[in-house]
């Protein structure tokens, strides 16, 4: 497998991460209550922690002198690889937790079978992830069930967040060149092959928290492909704001 | 109880306290020790949680992946500290939803410093050094202060502080050993928050109203003007070993008092922020509102929770 191709499928994961990262770390000091806020600051430190892992492997795949910080800062847009789901806005706390909910459990799934990966390195940071997410996951899963089986009002806004980004929840499952490549090579994950486990594991929890599961059949795309949705500009911009300003410097 | 029992128990009180015996929750204490301790532990505390916000305002902008991580990590130690110095005020008798209603009315007060704001990278790097500095010289005398909850919380809070200075002062470093621009946004970021941080250790000691029954109860050790001369003498080798100057003309080695005399502060200045109207008092304030009045269906939703899932317990039990 070529090394290009190894990295274009290291993207597709780690750019999840950095985005969501990112997103969590907006929340940093405004979350509901304190004990929210640390603990969400936590997933967004998780998050990052992985995607230095990831861009620091990159950085040494590439044999040029790239360093982890000019694969987070100084790609184009169109060369980020991330699914459209993670860089969608924090209107308010039902879209952190149902965001959250939707992505937790794939990246579960993903890292599970990342862990068996041939490639060492993935291997590696994917067993380290495990634990981690699996804390994720409880989170959002727990915050699902209060926000949906909690008052009213709470039941309506996560409600509404499910309906709105339950349309970004399929292309989690989409699988894209460099992915079947990698596939075939026993590097990356075969993510279709849990899908309905995925499925399952989403709507037990929905379920459980009386929260009516979407109908829709139409589904967005893109974010694999590097086409993203009008959000992802402004939070390169601020994501990259530094490294554009002052080029080449150390920090 | 009779006043000369209250009396006797005064004086009790305060031999433990001369002897450095610490104070527990569940022991007798004066009602002026009480609401003094609420006062300053629910000042300190607020002062982490409104001091989230102006280095949260770079999370998102950091300019590597290490400094991201490191700032984030920073700025959720300090929600830790304000999470351990709120339980250490409930011990004393008070909610924490009591002192968040405190804090959003402007009753009660916290660390200026916090409303100037962070308008480059620097400022980060500034804050670390400077402002971590000035409360670690403010709060290492707390560690043995009488309250014992209050005295436990410091210990773990000096910890984290010192490092986060470090990592400031680190910044500071880079900065100063980089481009001429990078060099110029630290000098500017110490200009900006160097009088500032003198200002943070509190009014001097002749306008400051609480020193002498705080130095008795141990909740002090120092005046405002001893510590200010420590911080002064501690920073200003620091600042000439990488090349930047302190925004002072009138600093100079004293040779007799073995310490640095420095001009005067502008207390002007210090009394408007103090009194609600330096640069973003009003964002920092309106922060912290829309925060908690945005989290209320959140935590609403949290104890409805809660409560139906002891409702099933009990119906099960039955």
């Amino acid at each position: 497998m070529k090394n290009e191709n190894k990295i274009q499928y290291i993207y597709g994961i780690a750019d999840n991460a950095l985005i969501l990262g990112q997103r969590l770390s907006e929340l940093c000091g405004h979350g509901p209550n304190l004990e929210t806020d640390i603990a969400m600051t936590n997933m967004a430190l998780d998050l990052l922690g992985q995607t230095r892992s990831y861009y620091q492997y990159v950085a040494q795949l590439s044999g040029e002198d790239k360093t982890e910080d000019d694969i987070a800062f100084l790609r184009t847009e169109r060369q980020y690889k991330n699914v459209l789901l993670v860089e969608q806005p924090n209107r308010h706390f039902g879209y952190v937790i149902a965001r959250q909910f939707f992505f937790d459990a794939f990246h579960l799934l993903v890292l599970e079978e990342l862990q068996n990966s041939t490639d060492q390195t993935l291997a590696a940071i994917a067993k380290k992830g495990i634990k981690e997410v699996s804390y994720h996951q409880r989170f959002s899963s727990d915050w699902i069930k209060r926000l949906g089986d909690g008052t009213e009002e709470s039941h309506q806004k996560v409600q509404e967040a499910v309906d709105d980004l339950w349309r970004y929840t399929d292309e989690l499952f989409h699988i894209t060149d460099d992915d079947k490549i990698a596939i075939e090579n026993e590097i990356g994950v075969n993510t279709v092959a849990f899908r309905e486990k995925y499925d399952q594991i989403i709507r037990e929890v929905l379920e459980e928290a009386t929260i009516t599961i979407p109908e829709t059949k139409w589904f967005q795309k893109g974010g694999k492909q590097g086409i993203h949705s009008e959000h992802m500009g402004y939070l390169l911009s601020d994501l990259q704001y530094m490294q554009r300003t002052y080029p080449n410097m150390k920090w | 109880m009779s006043e000369k029992e209250v009396k006797n128990l005064e004086e009790l009180f305060e031999q433990r306290i001369a002897r450095d015996e610490k104070i527990e929750p569940k022991d007798w204490m004066p009602e002026k020790y009480r609401k003094t301790h609420i006062r300053q532990i629910s000042q300190h505390a607020h002062s982490e949680i409104v001091g989230m916000l102006p280095e949260g305002n770079w999370i998102t902008r950091a300019p590597s992946m290490r400094r991201k991580v490191a700032l984030l990590a920073k700025v959720q130690d300090e929600a830790g500290h304000g999470l351990y110095l709120y339980s250490a005020c409930e011990t004393l008798g008070v909610s924490r939803e009591e002192l968040y209603e405190q804090l959003h009315t402007g009753k009660a007060k916290y660390s200026s410093i916090f409303n100037y704001p962070t308008i480059t990278w620097a400022d980060m790097g500034a804050i670390g050094w400077l402002v971590d500095g000035a409360a670690i010289i403010n709060q290492v005398p707390l560690c043995s202060t009488s309250y014992g909850p209050y005295a436990r919380a410091m210990i773990r809070v000096c910890k984290e502080e010192s490092f986060h200075q470090r990592q400031g002062y680190e910044i500071m470093i880079t900065l100063a050993n980089g481009t001429p621009e990078q060099k110029e946004m630290a000098q500017d970021a110490l200009n900006r928050w160097w009088w500032p941080s003198l200002m943070m250790l509190g009014p001097t000691d002749a306008e400051s109203v609480h020193t002498a029954q705080s130095m008795k109860w141990k909740l002090k050790r120092k005046t405002n003007d001893e510590l200010r001369q420590q911080f002064i003498d501690q920073t200003v080798p620091q600042a000439e070993l990488i090349g930047l100057t302190i925004p002072d003309p009138d600093l100079k080695w004293n040779e007799e008092k073995g310490g640095h005399d420095f001009g005067e502060i502008d207390w002007d200045e210090f009394w408007q922020v103090v009194k609600g109207h330096g640069p973003c008092n009003k964002e920092r304030m309106d922060a912290r509102v829309d925060a908690w009045e945005k989290g209320e269906w959140v935590r609403d939703a949290a104890m409805a929770y809660a409560k139906k899932q002891e409702d099933k317990k009990l119906k099960k039990a039955i």
